[in-house]
This record gives C-alpha cells, sequence and structure tokens, in this order.
C-alpha cells in the first residue's frame, strides 16, 4: 500500500514543523481504516494548516478562514458515505468559535484535527486564541490581555462526543488519529506541536514542554459519556422519514359570478387576535371564487397578540398590476390599533367608498358611506369579528357576493371551523 | 381556470423543488425566512437535506460543500444576511460551485425596517464579492415570476458553475397572489455537466480529468463531484486546471479572463424581460422587480394622456443585458429609470445612453413607488 500521500507533491513545512508530523500521521491513520481514496474528504482551512489538502491524495476541499467546518457539514450531509477529516489551525479555532461549538452540538460524524501552535504561523506569529498569557508573540503585549482558550474543555462544555489531546510526536498519533476518525459522531482531537519559524524559538518552547502543558490541562481522551448519543445524520435521515409528503398550495375553481371586474381595493384594520389575515385570506379566496384575480400583504408587528392586525386585499378582472393601496373601495374597522395607522386613508375616501365600523370603534370624519354595525349585540365574538364583516361587505353587494364568501370560506376553513363561519354570515345576514 | 393562492416566498421554494433542489440551508431572517419553512416542509419529507445553520456564513457555506458533493443547492436571505454571506459568495465564484441565492431585500442601510421593500442591494449583489467579478441576478415582477425564475436561476447555476442570485423584495416574497401554476411556461431542467472519465485513477494524477479544465472551445469545466470516482479537488486560493494553487500571471490572467467571459459573454442567452415597446415612442420607462408592476399602469395612464412611452421590464439585471437595451433605446428622446433605491442600475443605463437623457425616479422609503409617483416623473 503506498498510502494516501500525493507522490507529486511531497509535504512543504518549515524545518522541524509539527504539520509534517501529522501530515505522515494522518496518513498512517487512513491506511489503517481500510477504506480507498476516494471515500475519504479532506477539508482544510486558512494558514499553514491549509496546505493540508494538496499533500494528500483523496478528495479535497479548501475553502475560507474559520469556514471548514461550515463545507464538511454539508459535504457529509449530502455523502454520508464519505469519511470527512477537517485541519483548522488554532487561528481558524479562533475566528471559526461559532461553526466549531455547533459542530460539537451538533454532532455530525465528522473528525475536526486543530493543528495547535499557538500562533499565527504563515502572517508572522500574531497571538491566536491559544496562545499563552505569557507567551511571546508578533502582537505584542495584547498576547498578555486574553486568557487562553482550552478547547478540549469548551467542546466538552459543547455537547462533544469525542474528544483527544495529544503531542504530534506521540507515539501514538496514528492510531489515536484512527480511532477519532473512526467514532461514529463529531470527534476532535487538539494537537499540540511546535512551530518552529514563529513561535517556538521565540518563547524556547521544547517538546518536553508540551508535553508537560498537555498532561497539567487533563483533557478527556475519547468518547464523552455524558454526551455520547446518536450521530445527526443518521437522527435527522431517521425523522424525516417519518414526515408526511407536503401537499400543494391553496388552489381554487370560479364557481360563481363577481360583482364587479374592475380593479378594488379592500382595507382591513384590526388588532391582533381578530382573525384578520385570515379574513383576508378569505376574501381573496371568495375573489378568486368569482373568478377575480387577487393580491393580498399583511401588516403586523412582531408581538403576538398584541398591536395592530392589517390586511390589504386587491380584487381585479385583469392581472393585478400596483399591489399597493390605490383608493380603497371598502376599509372594515374593526379596532382602534388598526384605524390608528391608516386613519388617514379613511379621511380622504371618495363618497363611492364604503366604510364597515363595529360601533366600538371610532373613525376619523369621512365623506365615504359608513355601514355601522353593532357586532356586539349580534353576539359575534371578536375571533369572528373580521368574517362577520365580510359578511356585510357580501350584504352590500358591491364587492363580493354571498356565494363568493361563502366559497372562500369553504377552501379556507373545514369542519367545526366552516361552520362556525358559516354560521357567523347566515347570522349578520339575517340582521 | 383553477388558481392557486400563495406569496412569493413559497413560489420560490415550489420552484427549488421543480428545479431538482436537494439541499437547502439558511438562517431565519425576515422577509425571507417562509422561503427556509416551505424548505424545511417540501425537502425532508423528498429524501433532501434542510438545515438552519448557526449563521449566514454557515448556512452558505453548508451549501457549498453539499454542492461540491453534487446536489443542487439554494440558500436564502435578506440584506444584512447578503453582507455575511459575501466572502463565500467570492468562493462561489472562484471554486465555480453552482448555487442559487435567494435575497429578498428589505430596506437598508445595514438591519434597515426588516417588514419594509426595496431593491437596494442590487448593485452589492453584483459587487459584493472580492475581485470583483461577474454574477448573474434575476429579478421577478410577481410570484409567478419568482417559481419560474428560480427554476432559471438553478439552470444557469448549473450551466455555468457560478452563483446565481434571484433578486426578490419584500412586495413579492411575503405578498400572496393568484396564480396559475399549470400555466407557466417552465424552462425543461438542467443537470450540471460531469467530467468524462478520462482514465483510471489508479494510472496516476496525468491520467485524472482536472477539475478546473474546461472543454476544448468551451468555457466551463466539467464537474467532479465529491463521490465514489474521480478525486475531486476545491479551492477558493487563484489556482490552476489541476485545482492547485500557482503564482503564474500568464495562468492566473487566463483563468480571471474565463470567470467573466463565461457570463459576460453568454448574458444574451439569457436575457429575460418584458416590454411593451414602439419605435415611435419618444420616452421609455426602464425597471425591474415589484416596481414593473407600478411602470405598468403609469405606462397606460401615460397613454391615455396622449404621452408616447414604451416600457421595459429586466428580469436579467447582470450581466447587463445591453445588446437588449441598447434595442430599446431606440428611437428615444430620453429614459426614465425607475427603481426602489435612490439610483443605482440608472448608472448602467446612463453608461449606455451615450447622449441620450437618463432621468432616474427613485425611492428609498420602505413604500412601492406608486403609478402616480412615476406619471408625475415623467411628466417632469
Amino acid at each position: 500500500m503506498s498510502g494516501f500521500l500525493n507522490q507529486g507533491r511531497p509535504p512543504v513545512f518549515c524545518p522541524g514543523c509539527a504539520h509534517e508530523v501529522v501530515v505522515r500521521g494522518l496518513d498512517q491513520a487512513l491506511q489503517g481504516l481500510a477504506v480507498s481514496a476516494d471515500e475519504v474528504v479532506i477539508v482544510s482551512d486558512i494558514g499553514c494548516s491549509g496546505l493540508f489538502d494538496t499533500f494528500f491524495d483523496t478528495h479535497a476541499f479548501h475553502g475560507l478562514h474559520g469556514r471548514a467546518l461550515t463545507y464538511a457539514t454539508g459535504i457529509k450531509m449530502a455523502r454520508p458515505e464519505m469519511r470527512v477529516i477537517v485541519i483548522m489551525g488554532d487561528g481558524g479555532l479562533g475566528i471559526g468559535g461559532a461553526h466549531v461549538l455547533s459542530a460539537c452540538r451538533r454532532n455530525l460524524e465528522l473528525t475536526l484535527l486543530v493543528q495547535n501552535n499557538f500562533n499565527y504561523g504563515m502572517t508572522g506569529g500574531q497571538c491566536s486564541a491559544t496562545t499563552p498569557a505569557d507567551g511571546r508573540t508578533a502582537s505584542g503585549f495584547l498576547a498578555e490581555l486574553e486568557a487562553p482558550l482550552d478547547i478540549c474543555r469548551v467542546a466538552v462544555a459543547a455537547g462533544a462526543s469525542y474528544v483527544d489531546r495529544l503531542s504530534a510526536t506521540a507515539r501514538d498519533l496514528a492510531e489515536r488519529l484512527a480511532t477519532a476518525i473512526r467514532y461514529p459522531g463529531f470527534s476532535l482531537v487538539d494537537i499540540w506541536g511546535l512551530c518552529p519559524g514563529r513561535y517556538t524559538r521565540r518563547n524556547g518552547l521544547t517538546l518536553a514542554q508540551l508535553d508537560e502543558g498537555i498532561d497539567l490541562l487533563a483533557a478527556p481522551s475519547g468518547p464523552v459519556a455524558s454526551s455520547e448519543r446518536e450521530e445527526y445524520g443518521r437522527h435527522y435521515r431517521r425523522l424525516a422519514a417519518t414526515l408526511p409528503s407536503p401537499g400543494e398550495p391553496l388552489a381554487v375553481d370560479p364557481c360563481c359570478t363577481a360583482s364587479t371586474r374592475e380593479r378594488r381595493d379592500i382595507l382591513l384594520l384590526g388588532s391582533a387576535g381578530q382573525y384578520v389575515n385570515t379574513a383576508g385570506e378569505v376574501l381573496c379566496l371568495a375573489g378568486m371564487s368569482g373568478g377575480l384575480q387577487v393580491t393580498q400583504k399583511n401588516d403586523y408587528p412582531i408581538t403576538v397578540l398584541r398591536g395592530h392586525s392589517i390586511a390589504e386585499v386587491v380584487f381585479s378582472g385583469e392581472p393585478v398590476e400596483y399591489t399597493g393601496m390605490g383608493q380603497p373601495a371598502a376599509v372594515v374597522c374593526l379596532a382602534k390599533e388598526g384605524v390608528a395607522r391608516r386613519g388617514r386613508s379613511i379621511a380622504g375616501l371618495p363618497e363611492e367608498s364604503v366604510v364597515i365600523r363595529d360601533s366600538r370603534v371610532a373613525i376619523p370624519e369621512t365623506r365615504a358611506r359608513v355601514v355601522e354595525v353593532d357586532f356586539a349585540a349580534l353576539g359575534v365574538r371578536n375571533q369572528n369579528l373580521a368574517t362577520a364583516a365580510l359578511a356585510v361587505l357580501a350584504g352590500e353587494g358591491v364587492l363580493l357576493t354571498r356565494p363568493m364568501l361563502e366559497a372562500g370560506i369553504g377552501v379556507r376553513y373545514a369542519g367545526k371551523m366552516r361552520d362556525e363561519a358559516l354560521g357567523v354570515v347566515q347570522r349578520v345576514l339575517a340582521r | 381556470m383553477t388558481r392557486s393562492f400563495l406569496e412569493g416566498n413559497e413560489a420560490i421554494a415550489r420552484g427549488a423543488m421543480a428545479a431538482g433542489c436537494r439541499f437547502f440551508a439558511g438562517y431565519p431572517i425576515t422577509p425571507a425566512t417562509s422561503i427556509y419553512q416551505q424548505m424545511l416542509h417540501l425537502l425532508p419529507p423528498s429524501g433532501g437535506v434542510c438545515m438552519q445553520g448557526e449563521d449566514e456564513i454557515a448556512s452558505i457555506g453548508f451549501c457549498l460543500g453539499a454542492s461540491m458533493a453534487g446536489m443542487k443547492a439554494m440558500t436564502a436571505t435578506s440584506g444584512p444576511g447578503i453582507s455575511l454571506y459575501s466572502e463565500q459568495i467570492s468562493f462561489a465564484i472562484a471554486g465555480e460551485i453552482p448555487l442559487v441565492i435567494i435575497d429578498v431585500q428589505r430596506l437598508g442601510p445595514s438591519t434597515g425596517s426588516a417588514t419594509k421593500g426595496a431593491d437596494g442591494d442590487i448593485a452589492f449583489l453584483r459587487w459584493g464579492n472580492s475581485g470583483g467579478l461577474p454574477v448573474i441576478v434575476l429579478a421577478p415582477v410577481d410570484v409567478a415570476d419568482c417559481y419560474q425564475l428560480t427554476v432559471t436561476a438553478f439552470n444557469l447555476a448549473e450551466r455555468y458553475r457560478c452563483p446565481v442570485f434571484v433578486a426578490s423584495n419584500k412586495e413579492i416574497g411575503l405578498t400572496r397572489e393568484s396564480v396559475d401554476l399549470a400555466a407557466l411556461a417552465v424552462p425543461p431542467v438542467e443537470e450540471r455537466l460531469l467530467a468524462e472519465p478520462a482514465g483510471s485513477d489508479a494510472e496516476g494524477p496525468a491520467a485524472r480529468p482536472r477539475p478546473f479544465a474546461p472543454l476544448p472551445g468551451g468555457l466551463v469545466p466539467p464537474f467532479i463531484p465529491i463521490a465514489r470516482g474521480h478525486l475531486s479537488r476545491q479551492t477558493s486560493s487563484s489556482h490552476g486546471e489541476d485545482g492547485y494553487i500557482t503564482t503564474d500571471p500568464a495562468l492566473l490572467g487566463q483563468v480571471a479572463r474565463r470567470l467573466a467571459d463565461k457570463l459576460d459573454g453568454a448574458v444574451d442567452s439569457f436575457t429575460f424581460f418584458g416590454s411593451d415597446w414602439a419605435e415611435e415612442d419618444d420616452i421609455l420607462l426602464l425597471t425591474y422587480g415589484v416596481t414593473a408592476r407600478a411602470a405598468r399602469t403609469a405606462q397606460r395612464l401615460l397613454r391615455a394622456a396622449g404621452q408616447r412611452v414604451s416600457l421595459l421590464v429586466l428580469k436579467t439585471l447582470y450581466p447587463v443585458p445591453e445588446a437588449c437595451i441598447l434595442r430599446h433605446l431606440l428611437g428615444k428622446r430620453e429614459v426614465v429609470v425607475v427603481e426602489m433605491n435612490l439610483g443605482q442600475y440608472v448608472h448602467e443605463i446612463k453608461r449606455l445612453a451615450g447622449t441620450l437623457g437618463v432621468r432616474l425616479v427613485g425611492q428609498m422609503n420602505g413604500e412601492l413607488i406608486a403609478p402616480q409617483t412615476i406619471v408625475e416623473g415623467v411628466k417632469g
């Protein structure tokens, strides 16, 4: 077996660099896994460790700084049969921190090998998220100001199910990498190593000191029992397989004749809890039942059950062009919240427009014809007010007919809900 | 005639499914969230993958990985998310990774107004990548366009191996409309061209297809997915046909030129527009997106008042369909560009119009531009 190294591109790192040791260790680990090159994807980050993918004869994906885990996630979800190995330095760990935490939480079967040499080697030795407080770097005194990140502790806290830490020169490196790659969930291996070019000499760091540091931090080595759980991809596919097939969008066949095919704008003004947006939908379905083309826009605040609720509906025999409100042919006023937002448009209405007003709601002076209805006296509950107002509108006969409204209700609702809505229509029109 | 009732965002999701989308990842953001919700509803039961990223950068990164693994992928966001996508968009251009990106635009600048419409990202979509190479931007006018142009966006992404934007707008995405879905002219679905097996991978790297080598006479390299079979190489670094880093200026220049030419040189084959035009008219109204709907009304009103006004609605915004625009400038005295921003696409028109007068009717206040505003703008 010739291994997985790219024969045409031998590793090129500074003499004594830990990265080269890990390249050879990873090659050995892969050889022990009984996989073929086309089952392995190496996803590399930016920095010196970003060269990893070029030294292997496997699938290779080299992307942006800190984002290697994001690509790896997409690859693994699309091709679960692939062994996806992510190579990232301590720089990538810092800039891509959110992705590291999420990968730990997600538990998708990826192996993250952190090439941790405590500084940004490629850009000249600046401090990174793992630089010790007394580390000398090109960042001067700034390195002293921030505490170093113990990525293994962080990973465990974030729910990683497999964590290991070792020195690049550990005798069992290949074996432990292979175990991590074999693990059926997210695995993170923090590999400490020397950066002879930018860090080691400046700090007089020795291999013995590295080993000492590793012992001192006492990370877990292997599966984290409290976090072991079903792998994300398998879990996703198991749950997805139980989901029902989605239906088609609401569709309407015209079944009655509309009162007019001229363009008509209708404004429904109410408050949260009055199902104003649903009434707008029913109105549209009613229009479509009459063979009209329709548009609907809603306006409501981020709060649920508080604030205004507004629906803007356009009816037209031709395709609707401008979807904004021109001069509304009808304005329905059901609550002061809605009226407060669009009172202006009521004041400016012409004589031929109609306003349907719940007698409890004050509206501005208007030349439009106002139909006042005491919905409370009719026993209409708050959540049925908008349907009741549509019934009044149907009773006026200028914008929609009762058959259109009943057809719209029939498309939108079924069973008890439909009976209740039709009952409201009946009660209002019999008043 | 049976008509469906759906919003632009749902139409985009349905269009994506019709185009063969198998992977979606997104991060919730108004007014684009309902695309994610729809994809979550549509994709998993059909065996596809729908994911919610920890942020926008992750979401588009998932898509890039999935696309390289051979799945048709889409993401959706609004202006603030496009800002975060920027580095990954540059990568998709450089690495020639097919991807559909939906921008349901909202009023900016910055986080702006989440529930107000705008067309303020148009120039950002075109120029928001490092290196400034061309991208494809399509602009729907209505819910039907959302469906059709999303299918088209997937086809173009696959055909040219590039990111393709659909520049929607809150005013289309969250507006529900009656649409005859069965009557839509949906283009046939295209698949990316895969590299032919050249030799056995065991014969060594020299015998393999090269991941960034176009076919003779072509500009788009056949695709090698991350899958069993040929080894795939992808890199965001400047690379040659073999997918390895290069610093050779001749090669670097060649690749940049090819990436530009494959889109700039092909735009005539994907120039989508609508027009109501006559050579004897002396004014051309030129617009795109939801504003086109008001412009149609305005044109009718102006003609009724005796003005001779033509209308051009562009649905391909970038690369700029110059031939189409120049054709419509014929015989005109003046061009009035109408857009929901303070003037972005108007600069492209000024560049093409020569000595012709070009005026802007621009509005950036979260409101639709009303027909009357356009009428008054044309009358000056």
